[in-house]
């Protein structure tokens, strides 16, 4: 990239075209996601479903995101008559411009950072928090109380949900003792043994970390099993039901973008980020690495639609504020534990360090998923008539 | 065995979800998936759709089974046949159809008219891949529509026509044995 | 510098100006949320990030939700009401002038006023959080008492109803 800024003269003309590379650079990376993602998706779908996915356009089906991309611009654009038509025009805008904003601060190779910002993880759930915006002015927009009943239930899950996201990424921010992606990223450097690299998930808080991040990020991000706002089913598509052609393949798109984003940020905080996971494996460019890993997290939720159902609303409210905030409450805890426990000298130190503060996780766990879902399964069912 | 904790259940789900998905590359059972129109479900011997006549030989004018004996044009329930019998000059009747109209649009498959005909002349067809671009044109089917050579039944349906064949070599049999004594008591 | 600063500062001043003036409660609440961003960018120019994004996550992320929850959840709200101004005008402009003019001579006349912006970035998280932890503490310990008071009285409020329904 540097030399193609470098045919522009010194001065703001560099500076302002490095910005418009880079955001082009983002802008169709991550857009090509999106197409090569929905193709993944139906046939991925369809094959966790016994069945096949579209194979009709082009080998495979190679091409049917286009084809749903020509069926989404030449619908008809309806805005209800009596619809406030500044919001709803607005809200698919607001809705997929923060989230490529948040793009701007993941770290994607060695030195391919758009923008090293020195608080980028609170950059990063910033423009989450914006998103919650578009989905209340998507919902009160349409005027239409279906679409204001899945707007509303949408912000109250995102919002329940925010706390054990920012909670469990705030623990590896503690651990690094940075704010800063890069900073994360680099603290991950290093071979236990020479071998397995020294990502984060690799330890007990951070294993239980990911494991919370990723629940909340599936929440986040409207995904079965908690697409409850936009359940198919139930309020039809929620607070995107008055949208026709473009501005809903909008709202689809910003969805995945998010998706996409947040699935970087587990990657980065967690997976060590463009770093390989065997040292004799670090010869292979770090980019590549990181959209490897995008492309394990984007099958990983396509396999979680494919199986699980969808969780009514208030089983959602009740697992987010009462099982997941306690967890990471707990994770904090753990990860002090093993801060200080670094400290032991004696020998199988870290078998110990490992049994104690998983023991403490597990037990959290296991006390927490009494607490709140204390499940007995029913008795042997005596059927009178039947026999 | 395994402790009913939370995620187990999601556990458990995932694995059978990735049989699916890994299975439906070769295993048949995991992928029941039948791509139409490219390949077709094969039909069992007895499903029926509309009905077809009978013509014995090469030509449907002279092996035509049908008599017009207009039995299935009374009990057919929609009344969908229209038979006319072909009579010669003197109005006897030479027991052939002059026109056999059948109503496919109207016919609902009772398979009434295949039970009640003697001759085992009308019997069930099981094409089901029709369709017309005007209602009563081509869905309106005429005798030369109808008949179908007896190869064909013995392909769709071979118990069927096989049956078919005895009960007619069988009453051809007892024709012939009612007529050749008679002519040998009277010498 | 030039051109940066009274661009943001029309575009927030005009979004306050929206927010109190639009009939349609929804209107100005978003509006708000442009004048939030206005002033969330003036701190992203002066070199403070964290209060910058800061500033978009609170405000924007909780605040402004908390506003269309209400919005959401009271009947009649979302109609047009009334102009809220007051007659006759000189009175409100009036008052509006005094105001502003008092602020301003106020901060002129501070001795901080004249301090020249240093070159290197105000306020890193790092020196924040030390500064929280060591000099502020005690203020830091009151706002989360402050906190966990009003969510304990939040939990009682939401769950005073069903005692009420049964005696």
């Amino acid at each position: 990239m540097h030399w193609f800024v470098g045919l522009f003269p010194e001065g703001p003309i560099q500076t302002g075209v490095s910005m418009v590379v880079a955001a082009a650079a983002i802008v169709g990376a991550f857009a090509g996601l999106f197409a090569v993602t929905t193709w993944i998706e139906r046939k991925g779908l369809g094959r966790l479903q016994n069945r096949m996915g579209p194979n009709r356009v082009g080998p495979w089906g190679w091409l049917q995101p286009m084809a749903d991309g020509i069926k989404a611009l030449t619908k008809e654009d309806i805005i209800p008559a009596q619809a406030d038509k500044l919001v709803h025009t607005l809200a698919p805008i607001v809705a997929v411009a923060p989230v490529i904003m948040a793009y701007a601060v993941l770290p994607v190779g060695r030195n391919m950072v758009a923008l090293d910002m020195e608080a980028g993880l609170v950059f990063f759930f910033a423009m989450g928090g914006i998103k919650e915006i578009a989905v209340f002015m998507a919902g009160w927009g349409s005027r239409n109380k279906y679409a204001l009943l899945g707007s509303m239930r949408g912000i109250a899950q995102m919002i329940s949900y925010e706390i054990p996201l920012v909670v469990s990424a705030l623990v590896v921010a503690m651990a690094v003792g940075s704010l800063s992606l890069v900073d994360i990223v680099n603290a991950q450097a290093g071979y236990y043994g020479g071998i397995l690299a020294k990502w984060h998930v690799f330890t007990p808080w951070g294993l239980g970390g990911f494991l919370l991040f990723l629940v909340a990020a599936t929440a986040e991000s409207n995904r079965t099993p908690f697409d409850l706002p936009e359940g198919e089913s139930e309020i039809i598509a929620g607070h995107m039901l008055e949208y026709t052609g473009f501005k809903y393949a909008l709202f689809f798109l910003g969805e995945y973008m998010g998706l996409f984003a947040v699935s970087g940020l587990a990657i980065t905080l967690y997976l060590g980020g463009w770093r390989a996971p065997f040292s004799f494996l670090a010869w292979i460019p770090s980019w590549l690495w990181f959209f490897g890993k995008l492309f394990c997290f984007i099958a990983l939720f396509v396999w979680l639609r494919g199986t699980l159902p969808r969780m009514r609303a208030d089983q959602l409210m009740e697992f987010a504020w009462k099982f997941m905030v306690p967890m990471v409450v707990v994770n904090i805890v753990v990860l002090a534990m093993w801060h200080y426990s670094a400290a032991w000298r004696f020998p199988t130190a870290g078998l110990w360090r490992w049994v104690l503060c998983g023991g403490v996780l597990l037990a959290a766990y296991l006390g927490l998923s009494k607490l709140w879902r204390p499940w007995e399964p029913p008795s042997r069912r005596v059927y009178r008539y039947a026999e | 065995m395994i402790p009913r904790v939370l995620g187990v259940g999601v556990i458990k789900g995932m694995i059978e979800t990735a049989r699916n998905f890994l299975g439906s590359y070769y295993d048949p059972q995991r992928l029941p998936t039948i791509e139409y129109p490219d390949e077709r479900q094969p039909i069992p011997e007895n499903s029926r759709c509309f009905p077809m006549l009978i013509f014995d030989g090469e030509s449907p004018e002279e092996g035509l089974r049908c008599v017009a004996c207009k039995i299935c044009e009374q009990e057919c329930p929609p009344q969908c046949i229209y038979i006319e019998v072909e009579r010669n000059k003197q109005g006897r009747s030479l027991r052939r159809p002059r026109v056999f109209d059948l109503d496919i649009s109207v016919c609902m498959g009772c398979q009434i008219c295949v039970e009640v005909c003697p001759f085992d002349s009308i019997k069930m067809d099981s094409a089901f891949e029709v369709t017309a671009e005007d209602r009563f044109g081509e869905l309106l089917r005429h005798k030369k529509d109808l008949a179908k050579p007896n190869a064909y039944f013995h392909e769709i349906n071979p118990t069927e026509a096989a049956l078919a064949d005895a009960r007619i070599e069988a009453g051809k049999a007892k024709a012939a044995a009612k007529a050749a004594p008679p002519a040998r008591m009277a010498a | 510098m030039g051109l940066t600063f009274p661009l943001i500062a029309t575009v927030t001043w005009g979004a306050a100006l929206a927010a109190m003036t639009l009939r349609r409660p929804v209107h100005s609440a978003l509006a708000l949320v442009v004048a939030f961003l206005g002033l969330a960018v003036t701190y992203l120019t002066l070199d403070a990030q964290f209060l910058g994004v800061v500033q978009v996550l609170v405000y924007v992320g909780a605040v402004i939700i908390l506003i269309v929850f209400v919005i959401q959840l009271t009947r009649n709200v979302g109609l047009p009401s009334e102009s809220l101004a007051v007659r006759p005008a000189v009175v409100g402009v009036g008052t509006a002038a005094l105001v502003t003019g008092g602020l301003i001579s106020c901060l002129v006349a501070s001795p901080r006023f004249h301090i020249e912006r240093s070159g290197e970035g105000t306020a890193p998280v790092k020196e924040l959080g030390e500064a929280l932890m060591a000099n502020y503490v005690v203020a830091l310990e009151g706002i989360g008492l402050l906190l966990t008071v009003a969510l304990i009285g939040g939990v009682l409020i939401a769950t005073r109803r069903p005692a009420k329904k049964g005696s």
